[in-house]
């Protein structure tokens, strides 16, 4: 098949866009650091999250409990290891990855709305608990943050860190500690970057997991589970594999939030998170690769940019208008913004659910079917008008 | 692997004591009960089917004839008795189980993959006969495997599905469904198939090339067990018939001898009048 240059092509695509978003984003205020890396951490987090949701159809609730637990272990790696970022990614991924077994091994028992409380409520219980009885390990409500190197080995965890390995290298410290990749300090542009190559590493495995045979069993699942079990199929692997890759996912970026700002509370597990993953992911796209990502950035924009506009900025904007007209308009813009930012995001996913319900990349390929039509109407007649009927594209196939 | 499966599963059904059919016999249906809320749906049901036959359970509406197929192929357990198929116990094994040893269902109802492509849909059991019931090659590449694409392709032109491959399986007309769900089964090569139906729904003219296309496979030796209500289907393709009336085998044997049997005639063919 032709499929494979058009996979580098767009593997290729979506990295120089990531790569460069410091630039493109510029002309709409969005190119610093903090959101470029929420945007990308996000991303990755959608990406995981619509391996699980976009492939087999499985809503999960409860990702955030994955998210939190890879920040906590980023912060045990930085307070007993090391402050390089890598072995702390490294743990959040893996540990998310157990703890997502465990958790899928006993939702997946169950389909549809089941499956989606049960993860809502194992996610909870760990919110819950890191409250409460896991306060030891998590520091409760002040969350966990790094220290200073205590010399004093009785002293040490009490109210310092230990960082073995640091100290073992003999690595200088000077006030708070800070993050690192191998020398390299974690924040600003740096920051981004780093979060951005894995980003774009993520959605290349993501890529070629949506393309393989495994992928392909995900989507019959979607389709038509019980044909798959007559088909010979053990559906139940296939879906635990699935739902660990994304709670993997979900661990390394929990663990990317900490690489810039090493401090992990437990609000990162409230369920409003799991909830905004899902928004996201509608938003972009559900079952594309490009979907959740475009989603992700648009969310985090949204709550960055459109929370801090004022009437100030909203009389400017209208300030071509006459006065009385300028006037009313920026009153009734003005509950759109700033701390009614949430009504801007609700009006819109309400708007991207109802007329397009395959999210923006549905949006993009209706327009680029619009573009194409008057060029090759004789051959376009058959194959792509079934595809695009509103109809039928709740669940649009797979990003090509 | 599968060696391995099977001698376990000789070995378990020795312990349990289960009769077997005679040597050339694949599917050997034991004493076979079921019914559901006191309605006996099956009692007594004892049914051979022969390595390499067409053996076809008429019976009128409301017989046990679906029930007597989903208690083959795991979807519903039976009360009592047993299901053997090629020394394998397949009560109480799971439905993807039973289809790993070689047991392909094609639905009454067409069940496909809606959101895949005609020819996805036939690669999907292709994979899974042969990869087996899990594999996990999260990297391979689905547009790579080029041998598989190769049969569906045949397979799909095999029954007349040739201009469709790229299409979704939701546009397709039922009838096309049909026909793509028979090259769903046809694909894995199973050793027995139970088709439920397969003309149901169709025209006259599509009803005969499927019978053209079975009568086909009959000659590659595949066992196939037809449910089927439509008599010209029937007794075109079927070696031999059981009739089912009332959740009971009233009769089994070669068409003609059917054709002839008073009991039938008076259960079923009475009714209907063929």
């Amino acid at each position: 098949m032709t499929s494979s240059w058009k996979d580098w092509a767009l593997l290729i695509g979506f990295s120089a866009v990531i790569l460069c978003l410091p630039i493109l984003l510029e002309p709409i205020g969005a190119n610093y650091p903090d959101l470029l890396q929420k945007i990308a951490i996000f991303g990755l987090f959608a990406i995981g999250f619509n391996i699980l949701f976009g492939l087999t159809g499985y809503l999960s609730f409860g990702h955030a409990a994955f998210i939190g637990i890879g920040s906590y272990m980023a912060m045990w790696s930085y307070k007993l290891l090391t402050m390089n970022v890598l072995p702390a990614i490294i743990f959040s991924t893996a540990i998310a990855g157990l703890l997502a077994f465990a958790i899928g091994y006993v939702s997946l028992r169950r389909s549809g709305i089941y499956f989606s409380i049960l993860t809502l409520a194992f996610a909870q219980m760990m919110y819950n608990l890191a409250y409460s009885v896991l306060t030891p390990l998590t520091n409760g409500e002040t969350g966990l943050q790094t220290r200073a190197i205590r010399s004093d080995p009785n002293q040490s965890l009490l109210d310092g860190d230990i960082r073995v390995i640091d100290q073992a290298f003999g690595v200088e410290e000077i006030g708070v500690p800070t993050t690192n990749f191998f020398g390299m300090a974690m924040s600003g542009y740096t920051g981004f970057y780093f979060c951005a190559v894995i980003l774009i590493l993520g959605f290349f495995i993501a890529q070629r997991i949506t393309h393989s045979n495994f992928g392909m069993m995900l989507k019959a699942i979607k389709s038509n589970q019980n044909r798959l079990n007559y088909t010979g199929i053990n559906t139940r692997p296939y879906l635990i594999t699935a739902f660990v890759i994304s709670g993997m996912y979900a661990g390394l970026a929990g663990g990317l939030m900490t690489a810039t700002d090493p401090i992990a509370g437990a609000e990162r597990m409230q369920w409003t998170a799991s909830g905004e993953v899902v928004l996201m992911t509608i938003l972009g796209g559900v079952g594309t690769l490009v979907g959740p990502v475009l989603g992700a950035g648009l969310i985090k924009y949204a709550e960055q940019k459109v929370s801090s506009w004022n009437e100030g900025i909203i009389a400017d904007f209208f300030s071509f208008l006459p006065d009385g007209l300028r006037d009313f308009m920026a009153e009734i813009s003005s509950l759109f913004v700033g701390e009614g930012w949430h009504m801007t995001l609700g009006l819109m996913f309400m708007i991207i659910v109802i007329f397009l319900p395959g999210g923006l990349m549905e949006g993009f390929r209706r327009l680029s079917v619009l573009f194409r039509r008057p060029k090759n109407r004789e051959t376009m007649k058959s194959a792509t008008i079934p595809s695009t009927k509103p109809g039928e594209s709740i669940a649009p196939r797979a990003a090509e | 692997m599968s060696n391995q499966v099977k001698e376990q599963a000789k070995t378990e059904d020795e312990d349990r004591g289960f009769k077997r059919g005679t040597p050339n016999t694949v599917l050997h249906i034991d004493d076979v009960h079921k019914s559901f809320a006191g309605l006996h749906a099956l009692s007594d049901v004892d049914l051979d089917v022969r390595e390499g036959e067409t053996h076809a359970i008429i019976g009128p509406n409301g017989a046990g004839k679906s029930t007597l197929l989903n208690v083959c192929v795991g979807r519903l357990k039976p009360d009592r008795g047993a299901v053997v198929f090629d020394g394998n116990v397949l009560t109480g094994k799971s439905p993807h189980q039973i289809n790993q040893l070689g047991v392909a269902r094609v639905f009454q109802t067409p069940e496909v993959f809606p959101e895949l492509t005609v020819l996805e849909n036939v690669m999907v059991p292709a994979l899974s006969k042969r990869d087996g019931h899990f594999r996990l090659n999260p990297f391979s590449s689905f547009s790579g495997e080029k041998a598989l694409r190769d049969e569906a392709k045949h397979v799909l032109e095999s029954v007349g599905l040739q201009a469709q491959f790229d299409d979704l399986a939701s546009s397709q007309s039922r009838g096309d469904k049909r026909r793509l769900e028979l090259a769903m089964g046809l694909i894995q090569h199973p050793r027995l198939l139970l088709l439920d139906e397969p003309t149901a729904g169709m025209a006259r003219h599509d009803t005969n090339a499927t019978i053209d296309l079975l009568k086909k496979i009959k000659e590659g030796g595949m066992t196939k067990v037809i449910i089927e209500h439509d008599m010209h289907v029937v007794f075109s393709l079927a070696d031999r018939i059981s009739v089912l009336a009332g959740g009971r085998i009233i009769a089994q044997g070669t068409p003609e001898e059917i054709k002839n049997n008073p009991r039938v005639k008076e259960a079923y063919l009475g009714e209907e009048q063929v």
